[in-house]
């Protein structure tokens, strides 16, 4: 068989290999040998990296030459929900040094919960001569003056996104900075942006870019401005409106119709801050044609929601807040019959009473009514352990479940038992769930669950959950495919941690705050696996070392790397570095 | 789902052992591992309490799971949390990344003592008091005004505050709006978010690092919102006395002094805070519906540092 191998010169090796896109299968290609691994290395031109820290810049430059593409991932996903503190860490900065001297065709950057610096976006205007894309989803740490320097200095910029990073927003000026020649862009999203852009600056480079696919828009700019700017860019297949209100005026609702309808591309909608029901009728004439409907935003309680929702009968993305109530959620079963992804976001997330009347069975209905329902999200205050069966068993193909009681520990409220049966008859019928994230009265039983029947599940989010370390042992010792486990607030300790040490390697990462994990476990973990970092937030009470091994830690940031220790820990992060 | 029958047994016994696990799980005064007092499955080789760990690859051959329930009948539910007798050899796994099922269960330390437990004695801990000193523990039990839970329920921070608020907005206030994170870098961010339900300020206290954020919509009177603080430093206060005076820390028998007399000058700590134009003020001095509308942040500082500089900005305050 090597003798096959061989027969094939570099190049020919390296044409079969530029069909393979996916990262899994390069990186298996990589593994047969020692000349497939140079051949692929070298013509590898996309990467994603998980975990910042999980490699060092230097040693990716050195393996992959010859990047066009690269993806970052920064601070652990509950930094989202605050639980990391600020200046933890996850700088994009090393990255885009290392990047910029290395690769001068570089042409795109995605990083998500990054820090990034004015500086680093200028390094970024400046050193790639062919720069295209640059995503921005979560991140934080540069201002409106970087992005300018991107807007005047990317001559072939196609791609600017946005997406829920914090800028600080010193003024809307940035967006005149795109030159007058500029015409590459295709998607522009500034939902995140606080102060206004000039609408001027808009129209002119809605004007000189026909290509233009993806605009999303900030909350600043009004619903008159909307109509103009949708004149200007017929070609839109995604469009995410500004403030979706306005005085009451016939005039703009009839020109703002003829504007959505202009636009024969047009399929995904977002925005709706502040949505008035008086303009929502707007969308009707266009509604058949979305696929991808996010009123997340839209404060509006009103059967226009409802209403709307139902017209859009080839729905496949709904994300709605909880306004749409169980009656809503029953009219969509009805009519979107292609719904693949359903978001059901609070609109009183810390009342302790109910405000609408939103409860296990709009969900339900949907799982039912929706053959191709497989990826949900869903904040509600009371569940069922007969809701979740029905739904598993309803809904087999689920991939993606993450449910959220909006208080911790509560149990069923039919039966007043814990939620292992619901939860389990999950993970038992959705054979190929990626995704799961648990709340609700849970004991070590949905854990054994878990253990048992998610063998295909990647990433498991836990809060106020199971009994003891057993619960915990389950886990780690059951999914095989288990990549991120983050964990708050459940009674799991040192046993189970060091009895699962291998696993730790086999996944990104972990994360475990407020549970029972002591200095010493963690000690003993950093001690016996190079190959981890073993991270320990510091709170009040003083760097572990001055503590009795015995004392629990309240944060902790597991993962595997090869890049050592990373050097960028802020006073507060402790890592074993003694004998 | 099946439901096995050993379950029934399991969880009135569980709930039975909630007051007995709780005296177990004591960190012991060798500031060891925390003991699991297991009499049933006992092995005795718990001699050798060191922490230990096991490097053998997940999920191998080695470990009797409780969930292989069905091949097996055995009323003895038995977990081996990896234990291996003596005599096995110690061999050191050479492939880190290899998730391999591979027979060659590579033990490198002998985990310790806690040896197998059975099903019926797993501790049942009882979480909402123990785990974390830093969350209220108002949110398990009662259904009053709950101190803040830190990133719960699972939100990000730009959802939190679209409650909508008027249709004119101004820039700054629809920034404060899509930029509420608990904390900022300094003086870049705003520290109060005044929209919706949430009145999120900062609050620091005096030798506690860390600030936390109080949401002052949830309280309506300052005797709440006393006390409320109380129980949000209360458990950080005593950490940082414990650590100080070098003692183990033991969260169940801990007694935590409680914070009074945070507005009248006569605890050992008083509520101040910083009003929109950048005073310090005592807190309690006017109506709280007008000290909610000018509160920027609050402190808890020790009464013994407030200064007569302190004070003298708030009568002349009064004064005009």
């Amino acid at each position: 068989m090597p003798r096959i191998a061989y027969a094939f010169p570099d190049e020919v090796l390296e044409h079969v290999f530029s069909f393979i896109h996916s990262d899994q299968d390069r990186n298996a290609i990589s593994l047969v040998c020692k000349s497939w691994y140079e051949i692929e290395r070298w013509c590898r031109r996309s990467i994603f990296v998980g975990n910042c820290y999980a490699v060092s810049p230097v040693m990716v430059v050195k393996r992959f030459p010859k990047l066009r593409s690269i993806s970052l991932k920064g601070k652990p996903h509950f930094a989202d929900f605050n639980l990391v503190p600020e200046d933890w860490g996850g700088y994009a900065c090393p990255w885009i040094e290392a990047m910029a001297s290395a690769y001068p065709w570089l042409e795109e950057i995605r990083l998500k919960r990054m820090v990034l610096t004015d500086e680093s976006l200028e390094l970024i205007s400046k050193s790639f001569k062919n720069f295209q894309v640059l995503v921005l989803s979560s991140c934080e740490g540069f201002s409106t003056d970087g992005l300018a320097a991107i807007a005047a200095n990317c001559r072939n910029l196609r791609e600017l996104d946005l997406r829920e990073s914090e800028v600080e927003d010193l003024s809307g000026h940035w967006l005149s900075q795109f030159p007058d020649s500029f015409t590459s862009l295709v998607s522009l999203n500034i939902s995140c942006l606080g102060s206004e852009v000039s609408t001027c600056a808009l129209e002119r480079l809605l004007a000189g870019c026909p290509n233009l696919q993806s605009l999303r828009l900030n909350r600043a700019v009004p619903l008159e401005k909307l109509v103009n700017l949708l004149g200007r860019s017929p070609n839109l297949v995604e469009l995410g409106t500004g403030a979706y209100t306005s005085e009451m005026q016939p005039d703009v609702f009839s020109d703002l119709s003829r504007a959505f309808v202009g636009c024969k591309q047009l399929k995904s909608l977002s925005g709706f801050w502040d949505a008035m029901p008086y303009y929502l009728p707007a969308v009707y004439p266009i509604s058949s044609r979305l696929t991808s409907l996010n009123l997340s935003y839209a404060t509006t309680e009103s059967p226009y929601l409802v209403k709307l929702v139902s017209e859009c009968r080839n729905l496949q993305r709904l994300w709605v807040m909880d306004y749409i109530e169980d009656s809503g959620l029953e009219a969509l079963a009805v009519s979107c019959k292609d719904l693949r992804e359903l978001r059901v976001f609070p609109s009183d997330p810390f009342g302790l009473e109910p405000n609408v009347a939103l409860t296990e069975r709009g969900l339900v209905s949907v799982s039912e009514g929706c053959p191709e329902l497989q990826s949900v999200l869903y904040f509600c205050r009371q569940m069922s352990n007969a809701a979740l069966v029905t739904i598993a068993r309803n809904r087999p193909n689920m991939t993606r479940f993450r449910l959220c009681i909006i208080e911790p520990r509560k149990p069923d409220y039919l039966t007043l038992q814990p939620l292992d049966a619901g939860f389990g008859a999950i993970v038992e019928h959705c054979k190929n769930l990626r995704r799961l994230s648990l709340s609700g009265l849970l004991t070590d039983r949905v854990f054994e669950y878990i253990g048992s029947y998610g063998k295909k599940l990647e990433m498991l989010s836990v809060a106020f959950a199971g009994d003891s370390d057993l619960g915990l042992h389950y886990v780690l010792s059951g999914c095989d495919n288990l990549r991120k486990l983050e964990v708050r607030d459940c009674p799991f300790g040192d046993k189970a941690l060091l009895a699962n040490a291998a696993k730790l390697e086999t996944m990104r990462s972990l994360w475990m705050s407020s549970c029972n994990v002591s200095f010493g476990a963690c000690k003993l973990l950093g001690q016996k696996m190079p190959r981890l970092n073993v991270e320990v937030i510091i709170d009040e009470r003083g760097p572990p070392d001055s503590m009795p091994e015995s004392c629990l830690v309240e944060k902790l940031y597991i993962y595997r790397t090869v890049a050592g220790p990373r050097m960028d820990m802020p006073g507060f992060v402790w890592r074993y570095t003694g004998p | 789902m099946d439901v096995r029958s050993r379950n029934e047994e399991v969880s009135p016994q569980l709930l039975d052992l909630i007051p007995k696990a709780k005296k177990e799980w004591r960190m012991n005064e060798e500031g060891r591992t925390q003991n699991n007092k297991n009499t049933k499955k006992d092995k005795s080789c718990c001699e050798e309490r060191k922490l230990e760990l096991r490097l053998g690859p997940p999920g191998g051959e080695d470990w009797f799971l409780p969930h292989n329930h069905n091949t097996k009948n055995s009323d003895e539910s038995v977990l081996y949390l990896g234990y291996f007798p003596s005599q096995q050899t110690e061999k050191i796994s050479t492939s880190p990344w290899a998730c391999s099922s591979s027979s060659k269960a590579s033990s490198f330390l002998q985990f310790p003592s806690c040896s197998p437990q059975s099903m019926p004695e797993k501790k049942a801990f009882s979480s909402s008091s123990s785990a974390n000193p830093a969350v209220s523990s108002n949110i398990s039990q009662k259904r009053t005004a709950p101190g803040p839970v830190v990133g719960w329920p699972p939100i990000r921070s730009f959802r939190k505050n679209l409650a909508s608020n008027g249709i004119s907005k101004t820039a700054h206030e629809t920034q404060q709006q899509q930029n509420d994170v608990a904390d900022k870098v300094a003086g870049k961010k705003p520290v109060v978010d005044n929209v919706g339900k949430g009145l999120f300020v900062k609050i620091n206290m005096d030798g506690v690092p860390i600030g936390r954020k109080v949401d002052l919509n949830a309280y309506d009177s300052y005797e709440k919102l006393s006390s409320a603080v109380d129980e949000l430093f209360r458990c950080l206060l005593a950490a940082q006395r414990d650590s100080s005076a070098g003692g183990i820390k033991n969260k169940e028998e801990d007694e935590e002094k409680a914070i009074t007399g945070l507005l009248d000058g006569s605890g050992e700590y008083t509520l101040v805070y910083e009003d929109n134009e950048g005073d310090r003020m005592l807190v309690g001095d006017v109506p709280w519906h007008m000290f909610v509308s000018t509160v920027k942040r609050l402190r808890v500082l020790k009464s013994s540092e407030l200064s007569a500089f302190t004070l003298g900005n708030k009568q002349h305050k009064k004064a005009t």
